[in-house]
């Protein structure tokens, strides 16, 4: 593991506060997950691919915007490794990167669907209304 | 002045690697008392103790100081050693430079000072100490068994066979416990009743062996060899005497609403029954909680029907009290419960079981009558998924499971995915697995046979979901190895719930003061050396009160509690700790404090006549320590507010010279 790699990967852990070395790679965040067909690396490997330090492929990866914040992999993981604040921490390495260029709170509701789940809605206008 | 030998052991470099035990033993030989000071690779070998016994009589040693691991280990050892040269067993001290130094030490520098001043210490305590005598007390030759299952069973008949009367107290109406509930047992697949009934038939007929079933110990004194146990035979409002178990009653009492515990409520029973057709003892019970005869006074059915005349409403609870010299707790495990797991649906359908349910779905005995059918509408299930680690290894959520691996679910649920395809070829059975744990005789061949001769689907993965849809229990999965989410339309769930110690375990240690573990499993002495013994004397454990076990580590384990028993009870007298109180009478004022501390109940105070300078005499009431129950605990010791109790070999004086060898 490269020096930026390392860093990558502390930084990703220190603000997720999540430790992926408790994972027993049992699978229920994936088998949990309801985004599962959209995303290319599942929870469980988002956690996998932490551990080990593959973190670039993760960066260029849609999935990190089709994970819902629906939070039911870190209600269902036996072992609390809690898989979506990782997500949340590799999104967070992108977009803090990439300067002002999310959305405002205004341009949330435009976007609104029915079918979008409550709480990803409340998770979207917390994440934009800082 | 005593003449003090010190030996220091290396115990291979667990020692020597962080403690320069050639500084320890020259630091060591300038103490006060020390008149010979060596170091030795293996202290505790027979040549490490040779060579302590050939320094005692060489240089007439008094005391020795060994520098070793914790006493725990070899404490006994080491006063045996230095009985055989000739002096007291209670002049010997540890230093423990192992467990409290060198393993906790990195650095050489620190872990030799700290080595040596554990050693001065402990010269500072051999200089004060005194030969001490052990009391002897006599063993009641009797064993309490406490649970009556496989455990309870093995180790009663097995103590039993040697020739020692031994009771077993059972909370439920019959012996058998979980055993009995079960359809067949891996890897050898003999079903659990043709080998556990005849077992319970040799207790009830065996000459030595009394069994309380429906009763419980409600309170425990005394100390090893010499337990006094209050049973509470619950009323059953039947004679067990009179009552044949001939079964009319049962099937004439009109509340035939009442769950079946036996088959975990999935069928029912009557308010008077007999738990199953081999129940030991088969006399029928009457649960007050449903009888309307109980409750108020309108049928009384049972008694018209009853030819021996055995049934008795007016019985009441009774209180036995026995003596004991030894205890064996056999209180064994139950499943988990299941409610907080709302992802698997559990509480919403029927059709999602646990695997102790499944066993009785296919047990000849059991509600289906064998017949392996969905318990909501009865039909044959085609699909069925079984889930593993349901709560093991659940680190996360204490509130909802259990840390451990429960050990047994790997095994129970390749032999239920086995049976089902052997009976059913018809029905495709999953099985999820995190890992699949079969160390045991026989036990991975068993499992591949289930995937390779059965054609069981494995697959690595959790179960994320159970959500029942119309007649289907749709099953939302992960394969890991594909990489894949499964949906599986299933027929029948089948849960592998953790299992944890029952809960009568808890109270049952506290009046034990055995000690428990954070699960509530019983500890052993020794996880290794002494598996079946608690740490309190005289307290044995046999089965899965201690930790989750199959079938066949449980016998093993309840033969091993049982001989540990027999050798107990074969001894006509006990040794005593000579290490217990004392009071000085002449400073005792009598004020009862050391007996209100006192958990043995030890402490007694009596009236004696003492001579006062003015040669007149006067009556004082001073503490009087009954050396036979006490337990040299030392609470009474920081209890007396003058002083006057003390503790042979553990004295203030003695401690007091350590902390200030510590300290200088």
């Amino acid at each position: 593991m490269n020096n930026h790699v390392k860093h990558l990967q502390d930084e990703i852990i220190r603000s997720s506060g999540v430790n992926p070395k408790k994972c027993m790679r049992c699978g229920k965040c994936t088998a949990t997950c309801p985004a599962f067909d959209e995303m290319e690396y599942h929870p469980h490997q988002f956690v996998n691919m932490v551990e080990t330090g593959d973190i670039e492929p993760l960066l260029q990866s849609e999935s990190l915007y089709q994970c819902l914040s629906c939070f039911a992999c870190i209600d269902r993981c036996p072992r609390g490794v809690e898989p979506a604040k990782l997500v949340e921490a590799v999104r967070l390495q992108v977009i803090r990167k990439q300067g002002a260029n999310h959305m405002t709170a205004n341009d949330v509701p435009d976007k609104l669907n029915e079918d979008l789940p409550q709480q990803a809605i409340v998770s979207a206008f917390r994440k934009y209304t800082k | 002045m005593q003449r003090i030998g010190v030996f220091v052991c290396w115990c291979g470099s667990n020692i020597a690697g962080t403690v320069d035990v050639q500084a320890v033993s020259d630091a060591l030989a300038n103490e006060p008392g020390v008149v010979f000071s060596t170091n030795y690779q293996y202290m505790c070998s027979q040549a490490g103790q040779d060579m302590i016994q050939n320094a005692i009589r060489e240089h007439n040693l008094t005391g020795i100081v060994v520098c070793s691991c914790s006493p725990r280990m070899h404490e006994a050892t080491f006063r045996k050693t230095a009985q055989g040269a000739g002096i007291n067993p209670y002049m010997v001290e540890i230093a423990n430079i192992r467990e409290q130094c060198s393993w906790v030490h990195k650095d050489m520098e620190i872990g030799t000072e700290k080595a040596i001043i554990l050693g001065k210490a402990a010269v500072a305590k051999v200089n004060l100490n005194a030969p001490l005598t052990p009391g002897e007390s006599p063993v009641t030759k009797r064993a309490l068994v406490i649970g009556g299952g496989i455990a309870g069973i093995q180790t009663a008949l097995d103590i039993a066979d040697a020739g020692f009367p031994v009771d077993i107290v059972e909370t439920k109406p019959t012996i058998g416990g979980k055993m009995a509930q079960l359809d067949k047992t891996f890897p050898t697949l003999d079903c659990a009743a043709c080998i556990l009934t005849p077992k319970m038939v040799d207790v009830a007929q065996h000459e030595n062996i009394r069994i309380f079933s429906y009763s419980e110990v409600t309170e425990v004194n005394g100390f090893v060899g010499n337990f006094t146990v209050k049973i509470k035979k619950k009323a059953r409002f039947v004679d067990e005497t009179k009552c044949t178990g001939c079964g009319e009653c049962t099937e004439k009492c009109p509340m035939k609403k009442v769950p079946n515990e036996f088959n975990l409520g999935m069928d029912n029973r009557r308010a008077i029954y007999i738990p199953f057709a081999q129940a030991v003892p088969k006399v029928a019970t009457i649960d007050a909680d449903h009888c309307n005869m109980l409750k108020n006074g309108k049928c009384g059915l049972c008694a018209k029907v009853c030819a021996a005349g055995a049934i008795d409403y007016t019985q009441k609870d009774e209180i036995i009290e026995e003596k004991y010299g030894a205890i064996v707790a056999a209180t064994g495990f139950n499943p988990i419960s299941m409610d907080k797991f709302d992802e698997y649906a559990y509480n919403q359908s029927k059709d999602v079981i646990t695997s102790l349910e499944f066993e009785r779905l296919t047990n000849a005995a059991g509600p289906s009558a064998g017949k392996l059918v969905r318990p909501s509408d009865g039909k044959h299930p085609h699909t069925i998924v079984f889930v593993q680690c349901v709560g093991s290894r659940c680190a996360a959520c204490a509130e909802k499971g259990k840390e451990y691996c429960s050990k047994i679910c790997c095994m129970y649920t390749a032999k239920h995915a086995m049976l089902t395809r052997d009976k059913y070829p018809d029905t495709e059975v999953y099985v999820f697995y995190i890992d699949v744990r079969t160390p045991g005789k026989s036990f991975d061949e068993f499992y591949r046979r289930a995937v390779e001769e059965y054609g069981v689907h494995y697959i690595k993965g959790m179960v994320g979901k159970v959500a029942p849809q119309g007649d289907k229990l749709k099953v939302q999965a992960s394969d890991l190895l594909a990489n894949k989410q499964l949906h599986i339309d299933a027929d029948l769930v089948v849960l592998a719930a953790a299992i944890e110690p029952d809960q009568s375990a808890r109270p049952l240690a506290t009046m034990l003061t055995a000690s428990m573990d954070t699960n509530d499993f019983f500890t052993e002495a020794h996880p290794k050396l002494r598996p079946v013994e608690s740490p309190t004397a005289g307290v044995f454990l046999s089965g899965a009160c201690q930790g989750p076990k199959d079938i066949p580590e449980t016998v093993s384990q309840a033969g091993a509690a049982a001989a540990k028993v027999i050798g107990l009870l074969a001894k006509d007298k006990l040794k005593g700790n000579p290490c217990i109180a004392s009071s000085n009478e002449l400073m005792c004022n009598g004020c009862s404090s050391c007996e209100r501390v006192c958990p043995y109940g030890a402490i007694t105070y009596v009236d004696k006549e003492f001579r006062m300078p003015d040669r007149t005499t006067k009556i004082r009431r001073v503490a009087s320590v009954n050396e036979a129950v006490c337990q040299g605990c030392g609470a009474c010791t920081v209890a007396c507010p003058s002083g006057a109790m003390d503790l042979r070999g553990f004295a203030n004086k003695q401690i007091m010279a350590e902390v200030d060898a510590i300290c200088k």
